[in-house]
């Protein structure tokens, strides 16, 4: 089933620049509808109010982390089967077993490439 | 303190009334210390035995010790390490934090017009134009990954300024201000970008994440 490029996605970032860089690379593998939010509380507020196909997330941002968000994003019913993937600078083994035990749909280590980030947006997508 | 020390005087032998002093005061300020090593020298009368004389020597090196310590960080001047040193480093690097931003912003917002550029030109050269900006735009993470190594450091700073404050207050008297900081539950998994092979690179993730399926 090919991918649905025109969904709603939400990335979230306490990094500016991050998020502009997240958007222009989505921008370049066509997904234009693309919405911002700086951390957990205001990315919750985001998806309990609006339809989201795709989560992108850092992990360390305050006072909601990633991994808080990601955990109330799956204990919420309407929310839990969104697809999450997690972007951040956290590369313990801890790191990924935790977010794998919350229900991370994919983990993507900074710095990362234009192409790993296409990859794991298919696969998500594609297993979604 | 010095009325405390009045019912040790004339008793002894020697160390039963250090053990005597030491489980009133199972831990002291130094002041304290110095007020009983000071007692003590102080109430001592007649003959010393081997025992006294070399537990007197130890309670003499003591009060040595905590009058050289004290001496020793008011040359240091350690106020100025929280009223200046410190303040000022993290300000240097608060200042790269905020120039590397504006600058990526720049960068970004240069190659977000050539990305423009290049999808009108719909070409050859519009698609290599455009491999060029995706190469741009993944070099610009590097402020936030410098971004968060430099707040590790800040937070370093502020722990040093911190055991400092409590060192001085310890000599001092003074309590060491400073509140309780709130930390999300997931903390100690907050460590930030890991140094060059002190950890997994997305190959080691992907791996990882496999295993689990």
């Amino acid at each position: 089933m090919p991918i649905d490029k025109s969904m709603n996605v939400l990335i979230v970032d306490d990094y500016k620049t991050m998020l502009r860089i997240i958007r222009n690379l989505l921008k370049q593998i066509d997904f234009n509808n693309v919405e911002e939010a700086t951390d957990g509380v205001d990315a919750l507020a985001k998806l309990r109010s609006n339809n989201f196909g795709l989560v992108i997330s850092d992990w360390n941002m305050a006072p909601m982390t990633g991994l808080q968000l990601l955990q109330e994003v799956r204990a919420d019913a309407r929310l839990k089967a969104t697809p999450f993937i997690m972007i951040t600078a956290e590369s313990k083994t801890e790191n990924v077993v935790a977010a794998k035990a919350a229900g991370v749909s994919n983990y993507i280590v900074k710095p990362f490439n234009a192409e790993t980030l296409r990859d794991k947006i298919e696969k998500v997508l594609g297993h979604g | 303190m010095a009325d405390g020390m009045n019912s040790f005087v004339d008793r002894s032998p020697l160390p039963e009334r250090l053990a005597e002093i030491r489980a009133r005061h199972p831990s002291a300020e130094p002041d304290a210390i110095a007020e009983v090593v000071r007692a003590v020298l102080c109430t001592m009368k007649g003959d010393l035995s081997g025992t006294d004389t070399s537990l007197l020597t130890e309670v003499e090196e003591l009060g040595r010790t905590i009058a050289r310590a004290k001496a020793e960080i008011a040359a240091l001047k350690v106020d100025d390490i929280s009223a200046a040193h410190i303040p000022s480093a993290t300000d240097e690097l608060d200042a790269i934090v905020a120039h590397t931003a504006a600058a990526t912003e720049s960068i970004l917002e240069t190659c977000e017009t050539l990305d423009q550029l290049g999808s009108e030109l719909g070409s050859k050269a519009g698609a290599a134009l455009q491999d060029a900006t995706t190469k741009i735009y993944e070099a610009c993470s590097f402020q936030d990954i410098t971004g968060q190594r430099i707040t590790k450091v800040v937070a370093t700073l502020k722990t040093i300024d911190a055991k400092v404050a409590q060192i001085v207050a310890a000599f001092s008297g003074r309590l060491p201000e400073g509140g309780v900081t709130e930390l999300p539950p997931d903390a100690a998994l907050e460590n930030g970008p890991q140094l060059p092979g002190q950890a997994m690179d997305q190959s080691d993730i992907d791996k990882l994440l496999a295993s689990f399926d």
